[in-house]
């Protein structure tokens, strides 16, 4: 396949950014998105050019590490996956190809394609854990818990982290994923000690840290590599009231 | 001269950790608040034992490679964690998870260490639980369980096809908890490249940032190495991408003995490789084992027609079918370990029944379980990963059969650590796929997470006390030593000496040229011709990579390109000694195949006579060994056949 790629090019995060276009040649549909972009980088560097940086590691759609705006849609043109795991075939030969990084305030670029989301690892720090130490905690078979409510919790816990609800959401509302952690736990019985708290809590370091306001445009499911529902969201929404009411 | 003292300790097996407990010393709480402890990753071990050292009150960094600590290559684990827990009521015990473990590891691990895995097993999944982590339930609200590679008992706990993910995401919510506390300090996108030894001692790190490329300098009381294993000297393996090997090697290099490098797992059901531009392979979960049955065609011409594409897998009928694994080991049948299950793989494409184009695949088909449970049963367990070959794939596993072969996944060498997990550097530990203690020559699945998490919850925090116990009286370790400026300055020299070589090739053209010699030579089928070629050409191209690699850019920004070289640079070593090591070891066992030494049906040939030890490299290169003791275990060749 041949392709242009139009990618966004920033040497650091004061820097003004801007697109450069790229042609590439030879690439076969079986490859994927990732592995494009790196043959990419291996042509700039023998033509004497910078490498396009861009995060990504497990390259099988579980660690979030990679992100990508791709013509317009979070993860690229195709549902329920991760940039590393979208393949050229989702793309025609000889088509243009826009590459931009996730755009919201709260995760600055830092270069290229990469940006900062540290501001997630804030939110977890301010409530998304169970209070219990290492040692000294009751037999695992001691608290049951139906399967259904374990299914729920689960069908959150598959949150990556990744950004895309971030990134798509046009208020740049980190909703569904603080939803995420929030209504995983709380559909447990060792989280529900703790959940109206951890709601308060969340949504308050949420608020400092520049996300915006969560408005129901349901783009976030959307987005989302995991299929995340927005359902979630109101499960956040009562916690949050039930803490607020014990206020 | 170091000398290895395993400090292994002695009396009835089933007390030995009560009792080495009793034994070692405490910190207290007051004195815990004055000492220092750096972790080095962030995955199940590292993330748990930050999490825990946090908890008791120790002064915590910790640092990774990734954004965030929850991206560590744990993450990516699927199947699940086994413990001894017998809630299957099928006979399963402490014993047999300890048995099956040093069995699956084709007697090559430490009886005491594994004795101990099994144990601290138990409470590891209470932990869990306690922490939230959705594991799959029955519908009474019970764990569920199933089963996987080298046992005949339901033991494994997961949560979905992503287990590893939830058990991660548990341990570094305990380490956020712990950061929030100001217990620990978390340190992203950082990556150590040397260590500080001081009168002997492990005293600190010397780091980059991965941001702004500065050399930071840090100091500790002691330093945590849980950096995980060092698949990707094979360039194509399961591991992450930046999966690496060079906290381990740099400490080897600062004396911290290297033991068992050779011991690599392939493992046995990976996506083929589809052609030159693959960056990684991607591994299918050994939890499809349950379900799934591995065959090729009987016939020749049907393999032949397969590959023109004149016919589908589900065309050839039930007895024109191999069910080699069924075949060949009838106990255990598709749940062989993983070392058996990839030869036997091996062992069918070689001879030319390999499914694909290239000749190098098997199948692995749900369809009988289909019939039998229903596709929505399949769906419940499985659906992740069957979404994840299709997308990959294209193909639909629903209705025509995975096509799998075996890849590198894991490596059971590691640095050699004593039973405190101790490396031959004082004051230097290293747990997980870091280490090479518990494993053997082979592991057994769903055992990674048990090691990790039993490591850094269970393990480290009790025998870390009994070194930190003598430090309480050293203050903060001054960072101004000449140790520092010495390691600090060896680094910024590698550093600039990699960008002025100003060469040709790029570093993962190197790569890829480092891991064809190591898997043509190193990999699942090894002689003492092909080691010895694979030694003189990672040497040689290790010359050429000082000689001709390009690294673009420079130090003082985001540069991917410089993290790679220096890895690279660590690997082009390591490669050798892996080689070294294999060629050292005139056996067959685990996943160290040598055609030299196989039975008659080709089944991996031990020595025990000469070979049951650990192979312990010096950082001269030079060969230690510790004997192996088998007294719980009656020491046998492994028998998945009946």
């Amino acid at each position: 396949m041949k392709l242009k790629l139009k990618i966004w090019r920033q040497a650091g995060p004061k820097a003004k950014g801007g697109f450069e276009t790229y042609d590439i040649d030879g690439i076969s549909p079986d490859t994927s998105f990732l592995e494009m972009l790196d043959i990419l980088n291996n042509n700039l560097i023998h033509a004497g050019k910078e490498p396009v940086v861009f995060d990504h590691d497990c390259r099988e759609g579980i660690c979030g590490a990679c992100s990508l705006h791709i013509n317009g849609y979070a993860h690229g043109p195709d549902s329920e996956i991760t940039t590393c795991q979208l393949h050229m075939r989702k793309f025609r030969d000889g088509d243009t190809i826009t590459i931009e990084p996730w755009r919201s305030a709260a995760f600055p670029v830092v270069k290229d394609l990469v940006v900062d989301r540290q501001a997630f690892d804030k939110i977890l720090q301010a409530g998304g854990f169970v209070s219990v130490n290492t040692g000294g905690v009751p037999d695992a078979n001691s608290i049951p818990v139906a399967k259904d409510d374990a299914e729920e919790s689960m069908d959150a816990a598959a949150c990556i982290g990744c950004g895309a609800c971030v990134a798509t959401c046009k208020n740049g509302s980190a909703m569904l994923f603080v939803a995420a952690r929030v209504s995983s736990l709380a559909k447990l019985p060792q989280g529900k000690i703790e959940a109206s708290r951890r709601a308060k809590a969340m949504v308050a370091r949420m608020d400092e840290l520049g996300f915006g306001s969560c408005t129901n445009t349901q783009a976030c499911e959307a987005a989302c590599p995991k299929g995340i529902s927005i359902t979630h969201i109101a499960r956040l929404n009562r916690e949050f009231l039930k803490a607020k009411l014990k206020d | 001269m170091t000398k290895l003292d395993s400090k292994l300790p002695h009396g009835p097996l089933a007390e030995q950790w009560n009792t080495h407990k009793a034994d070692i010393k405490v910190v207290s709480p007051a004195n815990k608040r004055k000492l220092d402890v750096i972790v080095i990753g962030t995955g199940l071990g590292g993330a748990s034992a930050a999490a825990s050292l946090g908890e008791l009150g120790y002064n915590v960094k910790i640092f990774c490679i990734n954004d965030s600590p929850r991206r560590a290559h744990s993450i990516a684990a699927q199947g699940g964690i086994n413990a001894a827990k017998n809630y299957q009521n099928d006979n399963d015990s402490v014993y047999r998870l300890f048995y099956d473990t040093i069995k699956g590891g084709d007697y090559r691990a430490r009886e005491s260490n594994v004795y101990r895995l099994a144990e601290v097993a138990n409470p590891i999944i209470d932990q869990c639980v306690a922490q939230g982590v959705p594991f799959a339930r029955e519908y009474g609200g019970l764990l569920d369980n199933r089963s996987f590679g080298g046992a005949q008992v339901s033991r494994t706990f997961y949560a979905r096809g992503q287990t590893g993910q939830q058990l991660l995401l548990g341990a570094y919510a305990a380490l956020n908890r712990q950061v929030a506390a100001g217990n620990v300090k978390s340190y992203p996108r950082h990556e150590i490249l040397d260590y500080v030894i001081i009168d002997g001692k492990a005293r600190g790190v010397i780091a980059r940032s991965l941001v702004t490329g500065a050399v930071e300098r840090h100091g500790s009381h002691a330093v945590v190495v849980a950096s995980g294993g060092y698949g990707n000297v094979f360039f194509l393996s399961t591991n992450a991408m930046n999966s690496n090997g060079s906290a381990a090697w740099r400490a080897y290099k600062r004396g911290a003995w290297f033991a068992n490098p050779c011991f690599t797992q392939i493992h046995p059901t990976c996506i083929p490789v589809h052609g030159t531009q693959q960056s990684k392979l991607t591994l299918m979960s050994e939890s499809l084992r349950n379900d799934g049955r591995i065959w090729v065609p009987k016939n020749i011409e049907d393999v032949r027609r397969l590959r023109e594409g004149k016919i589908r897998p589900s065309q050839i009928a039930e007895e024109d079918r191999d069910y080699y694994l069924e075949r060949r080991y009838p106990a255990f049948g598709n749940l062989v370990p993983r070392d058996v299950a990839s030869r036997a793989a091996k062992e069918r494409c070689d001879a030319g029944y390999g499914v694909n184009d290239t000749g190098l695949a098997v199948f692995l088909d749900f369809g009988t379980a289909i019939n039998r449970l229903g596709i929505d049963v399949i769906r419940e367990r499985y659906g992740n990963l069957f979404q994840m070959y299709e997308k990959i794939t294209d193909s639909d596993p629903y209705h025509e059969p995975m096509m799998i072969y075996p890849a590198v996944h894991y490596t059971m060498g590691g640095l050699w650590v004593d039973y405190n997990l101790m490396t031959t550097v004082p004051g230097l530990y290293a747990i997980g796929e870091a280490n090479f203690s518990d494993h053997g020559a082979n592991r057994l699945g769903a055992s990674a997470l048990m090691q990790g998490l039993a490591d850094g919850y269970f393990i480290l925090p009790y025998t870390i006390g009994d070194y930190l116990a003598k430090e309480i009286q050293t203050a903060h370790i001054d960072t101004s030593a000449p140790e520092f400026a010495e390691a600090e300055r060896a680094v910024v020299e590698r550093i600039d000496r990699l960008f002025s070589v100003r060469g040709k090739q790029t570093v993962d053209e190197l790569h890829k040229k480092l891991g064809h010699i190591m898997w043509e030579n190193v990999g699942m089928a090894r002689s003492r011709e092909s080691l010895e070629r694979a030694i003189e050409e990672v040497a040689a191209l290790r010359e050429e990579f000082w000689r001709d690699v390009r690294v673009p850019g420079g130090n003082w920004e985001m540069n991917p390109e410089i993290e790679k070289a220096l890895r690279l640079a660590d690997f082009l070593e390591l490669g050798e000694l892996m080689a070294r090591d294999a060629l050292n070891r005139n056996e067959s066992c685990g996943g160290h195949f040598r055609v030299e030494y196989q039975t008659e049906d080709g089944e991996a040939l031990r020595d025990d006579q000469h070979y049951a030890y650990v192979a312990v490299w010096d950082d001269d290169g030079k060969l230690h060994k510790e004997q192996l003791n088998f007294e719980s275990i009656k020491i046998a060749q492994r028998n998945y056949k009946e």
